[in-house]
């Protein structure tokens, strides 16, 4: 290996990406890498970049390791593991001047396929992995694990973490556990003795992970709803909310079991596509059951009709929307923030749908849970909104916690006490003003309480009516229950800034961890800008307030359209002129680069230099 | 007006079932359907089952799609909770609602449009899982509401009653159902009460899916010559091949029937469905021959009715899935939420 004279040097904060075949085994051995330097004390974020597809075609693991913590896509590559001839060229161009690519030498490469000012390590993979195992599975398999090894050398990773999770990972399997860690330690002995060791990025010990734990989105918003009381799910398999209904029906074989009887306190459905799966949701809500679905942008789209019934006959129902590139099928295996404003008007007819933006698994788990009592306490549908950069990716958060003095908000329902004491029983009737009824469910009393739901319009005893006066008497009750959801969804967050700010910004969702470093970087450019994290709609208050504070405001979407700034615009009445849209829409997670970058723009252009006479 | 209410006045002679209501508590409010419309017909059978089932009416829900048919369970069963859902949608908000609570009876109300149209992929995915419910498709053929056009089970060469012929191949629903594994399939015709009121009593007992094609005409639009989903045309072809006598098991048997013509079948709960045989060598039981049989049927131009399948030994969704005893809407913050202590233990398992 050639020393350059400008390698990248750095402790704790680089970017490592492998670049593989998927289907080649090596996701778990990537997993394997990012989960030992988290044992180091050293916080990680790492994120899957993979194709619509099963076996062969590239598919990418980028790890950011980051003292400080900061969890969002950096951009560019300090070490990259370049294992898939088909993107060779396309992955060294994305190596940092000064960093390092590590590659499978087996077979000899012309100088012209490299660069010169990068490091490059070779190391025969290939030749090592045939010499040592005959069988063709093994060769590939354990491939993987010998270049954790060396990279363990490499960064100076303590193979003592790495060989500890093995023996978490292969209890009780001695043989697997065994040849695991005989791999590593090939892979590792031969770096040791064959590469100069440790680059100039490295890891080092430190104390930065403290108790945070480390999920993916989809698996915290599937305990969510262990925790938030579902017993009925209905789902239909896509892209990237799959796994959320998976990990759904894991917890609950192991969660909500009766140990009595081994029987289920849950009832899952596969439904035949998306519409069916809806439908289930919608009827179980109507019953008396929690009850939800998880789904994409391609299932929302088919889901419109029943959201619209749900919405007018005024049905919990929780919806969990895994976004991905749209539209159409668009992007299937990529992220983007492009379902809101379908999400927030579903259905034909004039709707308003409450929203929610968690910002991470954390949040995944709070806002699902919450979720389920915000859709009986409203008597409507709840979309809970991550993306597929929360929802398949592995974040370290902060540690769920749960209240158990905490009771679920079943709302306003009649039991059979209520209505055979005589209590006037009108199910679009709003006794309390809050623009929300009573109902009951099926089966209460055998002479009261009993109603017609329906889709059509219908007077406040639930009576079938064409009369105009009964719709609008409707209408304006359902806005009224908007009104009252704003007092209930979670209130935006505020980032101020440590010095007076001109700006301000306005982010959500998985947004979250490259907004609050792109603020880092920015103030310590002289760039100070208070933000606010918009985490549900309706829109509060406070959103105007801080919008007043300030002369402009950047509103940072991945979108293309500004979906959400269109929506303050229109729903919380804020000036446009006074709103700057920042928009990645690429696919891949938005970085602190990008932010930065555009804000620094903006802010250059908006800076008034005094003018100077000219003599 | 667009509902009309029913006045509550009961005449104090009334009889009254063993749960202590009339029949006329099982009604629901004045049908808006044309005058002779089948569907009224079938509706007042649904009464009749339930009253002589002794079921008590708020232990029912009643759900349906969009369409004529769809609006008949507002004209029975008040004081049950109904749900007019969305068109062609209605198996599977059932099934949710079945999910929610396995306590409450479950009838499902469609039409040859609701359920053969727009409505088949539902149709066919509610009967696979086996939903314990009452499926009833009111089958005319034609799209009342939006005034005759045809539907999926209209036959081929049945003319509209502008004349023209349909050219598509029907969809036939009971060679389906049995195709998918329903596990009580019966064929009906609105005009004859006699044979109705037995096959949806014996669908209720039924635990699985149970579905019931009822030819009902269309008195508006498809009662004409040249439509096959007449009243003249489905009396001329109607071909049973069985009287139901459902029999409970409280009751002694006491009809006289000659050897040879009855079949027993014993239900889970040790009820029996007592059939008299009309036609000499049909087995409801055995699965192929009746999927033989109804397709030798059909291709001679006959309208089989009766109990045309059972399985007693049917299981329904709730088995598959295994669900506890208690209704799952009835369960409460401390069954379904597993607490802060298994919580910390996940967070534990997690770092």
């Amino acid at each position: 290996m050639s020393k350059l004279m400008n390698s990248i040097q750095a402790v704790n904060d680089f970017v490592v990406k492998f670049a593989n075949v998927n289907g080649s085994g090596s996701a778990s051995a990537n997993e394997l890498f990012a989960r030992s330097i988290l044992r180091m004390g050293v916080p990680v974020s790492p994120r899957n970049i993979f194709p619509s597809n099963i076996q062969g075609l590239p598919t990418w693991y980028e790890v950011r390791v980051n003292e400080t913590g900061y969890q969002g896509r950096r951009g560019g590559v300090d070490l990259m593991v370049a294992m898939n001839p088909q993107t060779w060229d396309n992955d060294l161009k994305e190596i940092e001047v000064g960093g390092y690519l590590f590659y499978d030498s087996s077979k000899a490469q012309p100088k012209s396929r490299f660069r010169e000012d990068i490091n490059v390590i070779g190391m025969p993979l290939t030749e090592i992995c045939n010499t040592t195992y005959s069988d063709p599975r093994q060769r590939q398999l354990f491939k993987n694990i010998i270049y954790v090894g060396a990279l363990s050398a490499l960064l100076d990773i303590d193979p003592a973490e790495i060989e500890k999770l093995f023996s978490e990972q292969y209890k009780g399997k001695e043989a697997l556990l065994q040849s695991n860690v005989k791999a590593l330690r090939l892979g590792r002995d031969y770096a040791l003795q064959n590469l100069s060791c440790p680059l100039g990025i490295r890891i080092q010990r430190s104390n930065n992970v403290g108790n945070k734990i480390f999920i993916d989105g989809n698996s915290a918003a599937a305990l969510g709803a262990v925790y938030g009381g579902a017993s009925v799910c209905a789902w239909y398999p896509i892209t990237p909310s799959s796994s959320l209904a998976e990990t759904f029906i894991k917890y609950c074989q192991k969660l909500r079991v009766d140990p009595a009887t081994a029987k289920n306190k849950f009832a899952i459905i596969q439904g035949e596509d998306e519409l069916a799966s809806i439908g289930i949701a919608i009827g179980a809500g109507w019953n008396g059951a929690r009850s939800f679905t998880a789904t994409s942008g391609p299932g929302i789209s088919l889901m419109q009709e029943f959201i619209g019934l749900a919405h007018f006959a005024e049905i919990p129902v929780v919806l969990i929307d895994v976004q991905r590139g749209g539209p159409s099928t668009g992007m299937p295996t990529r992220t983007q923030q492009s379902d809101v404003t379908a999400c927030a008007y579903a259905s034909h007819g004039d709707t308003k749908h409450v929203l929610l933006f968690p910002e991470d698994p954390t949040e995944c788990f709070e806002f699902t849970a919450q979720a389920f009592d915000l859709a009986e306490r409203l008597q409507t549908p709840v979309f809970v909104m991550t993306d597929l950069d929360i929802g398949m990716n592995t974040r370290l958060c902060e540690p769920f916690e749960w209240d158990d003095t905490r009771e679920y908000d079943r709302g306003k329902v009649m039991s059979f006490d209520d209505l055979e004491s005589g209590t006037d029983f009108g199910r679009y009737h709003d006794v309390d003003g809050d623009g929300v009824s009573f109902r009951t469910y099926p089966g209460t009393h055998p002479t009261r309480g009993a109603y017609f739901t329906r889709g059509t319009t219908k007077d406040r005893y639930a009576r079938y009516s064409e009369a105009g006066a009964d719709y609008v008497d409707n209408m304006q009750r359902l806005l009224r229950k908007f009104e009252t959801a704003k007092t209930l969804v979670p209130k935006p967050l505020l980032y101020p800034a440590e010095k007076p700010a001109r700006f301000g910004a306005i982010f959500y969702g998985s947004t979250s961890p490259s907004m609050v470093e792109a603020l880092h970087v920015l103030a310590e450019r002289g760039i100070h800008v208070n933000a606010l994290r918009v985490r549900a709609f309706p829109f509060q208050e406070e959103i105007n307030d801080f919008v007043a504070s300030h002369p402009w405001v950047f509103v940072i979407e991945q979108n293309r359209d500004a979906q959400l700034k269109n929506m303050l615009v229109a729903e919380a009445k804020l000036n446009p002129s006074r709103l700057l849209s920042i928009l990645h829409y690429d696919g891949t997670p938005i970085t602190a680069r990008f932010i930065v970058e555009q804000i620094s723009q903006h802010a250059a252009a908006r800076t008034v230099v005094p003018l100077k006479r000219v003599s | 007006m667009t509902y009309l209410a029913k006045p509550k006045l009961h005449h104090p002679t009334l009889a009254k079932n063993a749960v202590g209501y009339t029949r006329r508590d099982y009604e629901g409010k004045i049908s808006t359907l044309c005058a002779g419309c089948g569907h009224d017909s079938i509706s007042a059978a649904i009464v009749q089952a339930c009253w002589e089932l002794d079921i008590e009416p708020h232990r029912v829900a009643k759900l349906s799609g969009i369409g004529c048919s769809s609006k008949t369970p507002d004209y029975f069963l008040g004081n049950s909770h109904g749900f007019n859902s969305v068109h062609g949608r209605m198996p599977s908000v059932l099934t949710g609602a079945n999910l929610a609570n396995r306590e409450l009876l479950y009838m499902g109300v469609s039409g040859d449009g609701d359920s053969a149209s727009i409505g088949i992929g539902q149709f066919v995915h509610a009967i696979r899982r086996g939903v314990n419910m009452v499926y009833i498709v009111e089958n005319n053929g034609v799209y009342g509401l939006t005034k005759g056009q045809f539907s999926a089970t209209a036959d081929k060469g049945s003319k509209s009653k502008r004349g023209i012929a349909n050219m598509d191949e029907p969809l036939d629903l009971i060679g389906l159902s049995m195709l998918l594994g329903a596990t009580y399939v019966g064929r009906s015709f609105s005009g004859d009460k006699r044979q109705l009121v037995p096959l949806i009593k014996g669908a209720i007992e039924h635990r699985g899916a149970a579905f019931i094609d009822v030819i009902s005409p269309c008195v508006a639009f498809n009662n004409h010559a040249g439509s096959t989903k007449s009243y003249e045309y489905v009396r001329q072809h109607n071909e049973a091949v069985n009287r139901l006598d459902f029999v409970e098991s409280r009751e002694e048997i006491t009809a006289d029937y000659a050897a040879g013509e009855v079949v027993d079948v014993a239900q889970h709960d040790g009820s029996l469905i007592r059939l008299r045989k009309l036609a000499a060598d049909y087995d409801p039981t055995d699965r192929i021959k009746v999927m033989n049989y109804l397709q030798t049927a059909a291709a001679a131009g006959e309208v089989v009715t009766g109990l045309l399948y059972i399985d007693p030994k049917a299981e329904d969704l709730h088995h598959h899935l295994n669900t506890v005893d208690a209704p799952l809407n009835q369960l409460g913050t401390r069954d379904l939420c597993p607490g802060a202590v298994a919580l910390e233990r996940i967070n534990a398992s997690l770092r």
